[in-house]
């Protein structure tokens, strides 16, 4: 039986590529978080996920002027935070918000990290077989 | 890799707050540098943060920096004192102080010194993260 390691690593790629672009977007809140007037950004992991599985990634793009699926949808999935405590110059960063936000999806990646360490040894013990 | 760009945000964040500090320390330390006429005077400097809208734009979906549009010279009233025996007194015996709020300076420093925490922590954390993923699999 061939080993297929599209099936092997499950939703891991995909999570670790949506965790890594999630990281950015609370990064931009933090940096910016003395801007007058910027609106706190973040994904719902959920959906997001969910829209990148491989099930749903189905466009192709056949033409050079084509924009990819992935890209397009990355851009429509982040959506404002409502803020619990506005300010008057218009920001709705709230530091320990995000920052709480940023370590939690740290973690996140480092578990999707070693879900996937723990395929590739699978699979190198199985390809060795010892 | 998409985390590249953390360090270039987390980088601009920093930089502005460096700026930040800068006339932080510019401004208490020319808070009682005294002259002898308004057009001389020091005025409180104050930086102006904005999105960097160029990368907002761009395919990555709109995570951005934050830039640096300019440094702008406090408007408000200068501190007029008569004092006719200061060697800087004009001929009316007037002398004119910076409008520098030495209290209002240390709650700036005090904020751009923990943004600028909060970014390092921001490139130390996509640095460690990097560091996993280029060991994955070992």
């Amino acid at each position: 039986m061939p080993i297929n390691f599209d099936n092997a690593f499950g939703i891991h790629p995909q999570a670790l590529a949506l965790q890594a672009r999630r990281s950015e977007v609370l990064a931009a809140n933090l940096a910016n978080a003395d801007t007058p007037g910027y609106k706190a950004r973040d994904m719902d992991f959920k959906t997001a996920l969910s829209q990148v599985t491989p099930q749903s990634r189905s466009l192709k793009t056949t033409h050079s002027g084509h924009m990819s699926s992935n890209q397009a949808l990355m851009g429509e999935r982040l959506m404002y935070r409502t803020p619990l405590q506005p300010s008057l110059d218009g920001n709705t960063v709230e530091a320990q918000i995000e920052h709480t936000k940023f370590s939690e999806n740290a973690l996140r990646y480092q578990a999707s990290l070693q879900f996937m360490t723990g395929k590739i040894t699978g699979l190198r013990s199985a390809i060795r077989g010892d | 890799m998409p985390m590249f760009n953390l360090f270039d945000i987390a980088g601009s964040g920093m930089s502005a707050q460096t700026l930040r500090l800068n006339l932080v320390a510019s401004n208490m330390a020319n808070a009682d540098s005294v002259s002898s006429s308004t057009g001389e005077t020091y005025r409180s400097r104050q930086p102006v943060f904005a999105v960097q809208l160029q990368n907002a734009m761009q395919e990555n979906g709109g995570s951005a920096g934050v830039q640096v549009l300019g440094v702008v010279e406090s408007q408000s009233a200068l501190r007029m004192e008569h004092a006719p025996s200061h060697p800087m007194a004009n001929e009316e015996g007037y002398i004119f102080k910076p409008n520098v709020n030495v209290i209002e300076e240390m709650a700036n420093m005090m904020s751009a010194s923990r943004s600028y925490q909060n970014n390092v922590e921001v490139a130390n954390t996509a640095k460690q993260l990097m560091m996993q993923t280029l060991r994955m699999g070992q």
